[in-house]
Parts: C-alpha cells; structure tokens; sequence
C-alpha cells in the first residue's frame, strides 16, 4: 500500500529533508584527499545530533554508521572506515538520511576528490541529470515506471552506461524504506499512478560498465562486479498539485536538483 | 539509502502445494470409509488415498480393482490423492 501524507507530514519530512541539505552541502565542501571516509561520518554524526535530529541509517537493518560512503567502484552503502583514505580522483558518494519527529527524508550526492578525470565528470553529469529528468515526471496523473524509464532512458539508451538493478529507490515517510519500490529500469507507463501526497525517495544509481553489482562479506558494500566506477544521487520527492517538490532541498531553490 | 527490493512473492499460495506432488500409477485394493481407497502403488507399497476434489465434484465413482493415478506429498510418502481413474 502507497500511503499518502498530509501536508504537515509532508513539512515534517521537509524539516528532516533540509537538515540532510545542509549536512550533504557542507561534507560536498569538506572532501580532500587525504581525509577518512570515518571523518565524514563524524562530521556528520556531529551536526544532525547538534539540531536535536536522529541520523536514520544508524541502526538501521545493523547499519553501523549514520553516513553512507561509498567510493568509487563502490556503489551504495559503503561503511565509513578509519582505514579508507581518500585518493585525489576519487569519486565518493554521501547518501545520508534523517528522522524528524518520526518523518523520514533520504538524499545522496556524488562528490569528487579534487581534480577527476574527464570520463568522471561525465558520469556525474549524466547520473545527475538522470535524476532531474526523473524529477520532472513526478506530477499527479503519470505513472510509477515513468520515472523509472525517463532514468534509464537518458542513462543507458543515451549515454552509454548502465544502471543498477539490483537495487531502487522507495516510498519513504515513517519509515526508511515504504512501497512502492522505485526501479531504475523498465518500460513506461507502467504501475499506480502517481497523486498528490506520495512521497518518493529517487536514487539512480549509474555504472559505467556493466549493471552487475554485489555485496561484500561486511553485508553492506556494494559493489560493482567488473570493478567500474559508480555513481549515485537521490533526493526525497513530494508529488503536489503543482509537482515535484524536492523535499531534501530549501523550497525555493530551483535548477539543477544537486 | 537504496532499498534492496525483494524477490516477489509468488501468487496464489493455496494452489501451490499442489504442485510439487508426485504422480504414480496404482491401483485400489479396496474400499474404505469417508472415501479413502487404499491402493497399492506400481512398487507395491500400500498407501491410504482419498479422491480429489475435482473427481469427487464430478461424481466419479471407484471400485476395487480400479487403475489410479495417484499423486503423493514428497513430505508424507503413506498418503496421496487419486487424480485419475482410467476406464
């Protein structure tokens, strides 16, 4: 069942969504090479309890951080680690999520490691723009698998790459993860239609090699499985009378989603 | 954080243990109440089978002596339910 909210659940989940704005815009800022994918995890840790919010991954299914940090190869759910250093060139993804008086909201952005390489910059580009495109099909009256086809659409038939299967985004609100399951892939027109008060977390998730992925021992990493480079954004997405609203960013803001 | 999505679960649960079930051919020995047969399988084991719900729907009738199919739960090898009368 696809729940939809109200709008003071949909403020709730707001507040929660600009809390993730501020702390993923401020890490985005801080990443050096040098620095330990722990440290982010700190920092972020450090500022969601300074506004008498809750870090939702923590715990979370035995997730043992706040923060998400995955590198390079590393598709979604890297653990912060005082071991992993990161390289100039690198590309990192923050996938971060809060819990506001019981409202959830989810967001990730791939950042680079000082200077990166041409190919890079291009695969953050096209991950992005999948993820706006995207955005602009959640209005009332479309359907589920629009969404999932605009991303793999620009991804894949226009831009070579892959997107990842194995995992998608979700509905979100009292809980992390709620129907429906929102792929990446797949034809249009498909599934419920979309009306005012859903809510949606959209994370594409972008290889530029194949779409394999799989998990390491740690029950978490994931990987890519021929070892190319991944990149990931995902924002909280409101469906209102007049379209998408990102939730995971100040409502006034316009342009590109990250 | 990305959801893994979960295997989706097959449909139609009550028709589905039926489909593991193994077919032999047996015929019936004799009679029994509530319409159970016991029959003896092609291997000779004896088993207790009661007639299924589309035979019983249509009136088919058995007698001792009667060639059956008879399909057996791999779980419980002593019982099974006779599917078929050959004429």
């Amino acid at each position: 069942m696809i729940v939809c909210r109200s709008q003071a659940e949909i403020e709730k989940m707001h507040r929660a969504g600009l809390v993730i704005w501020e702390v993923l815009n401020d890490l985005r800022g801080m990443v050096r090479s040098g620095m330990t994918t722990k440290d982010l995890d700190e920092i972020a840790e450090r500022k969601t309890t300074e506004r008498k919010v809750r870090p939702a991954f923590k715990h979370y299914r035995g997730y043992p951080a706040s923060l998400c940090t995955s590198v390079n190869s590393e598709v979604v759910h890297g653990i912060p680690s005082k071991s992993r250093v990161l390289q100039e060139g690198d590309i990192i993804s923050l996938d971060f999520g809060v819990e506001c008086d019981g409202y959830y909201a989810d967001a990730a952005v791939t950042v680079p490691v000082g200077e990166i390489s041409p190919e890079l910059k291009k695969l953050l580009q096209v991950t992005r723009e999948s993820l706006d495109l995207a955005i602009e099909k959640v209005r009332v009256g479309n359907r589920l698998s629009d969404i999932s086809a605009t991303v793999q659409d620009w991804a894949e038939k226009k831009n070579g790459y892959s997107v990842v299967r194995d995992l998608c985004g979700h509905g979100i609100g009292t809980h992390i993860h709620e129907e429906p399951n929102v792929l990446n892939y797949g034809e249009p027109g498909r599934g419920p239609r979309l009306q005012e008060g859903m809510v949606l977390a959209i994370e594409p998730m972008v290889n530029i090699g194949g779409p394999g992925v799989r998990v390491l021992d740690d029950d978490w990493t994931t990987v890519t499985t021929d070892g190319t480079k991944s990149a990931h954004f995902e924002h909280t997405v409101a469906i209102t009378s007049n379209g998408p609203w990102i939730l995971t960013r100040p409502r006034e803001m316009r342009g590109p989603s990250w | 954080m990305a959801k893994r999505p979960e295997p989706e679960k097959r449909k139609a649960d009550a028709s589905n243990p039926k489909e593991d079930a193994i077919e032999v051919m047996a015929t019936v020995i004799e009679p029994l109440p509530n319409a159970m047969f016991r029959v003896e399988l092609e291997n000779k084991h004896q088993v207790l089978a009661h007639i299924s719900g589309k035979m019983r729907k249509n009136f088919i009738r058995i007698l001792a002596g009667d060639k059956v199919a008879v399909e057996l739960s791999p779980y419980d090898l002593t019982r099974g339910r006779i599917v078929y009368r050959y004429k």
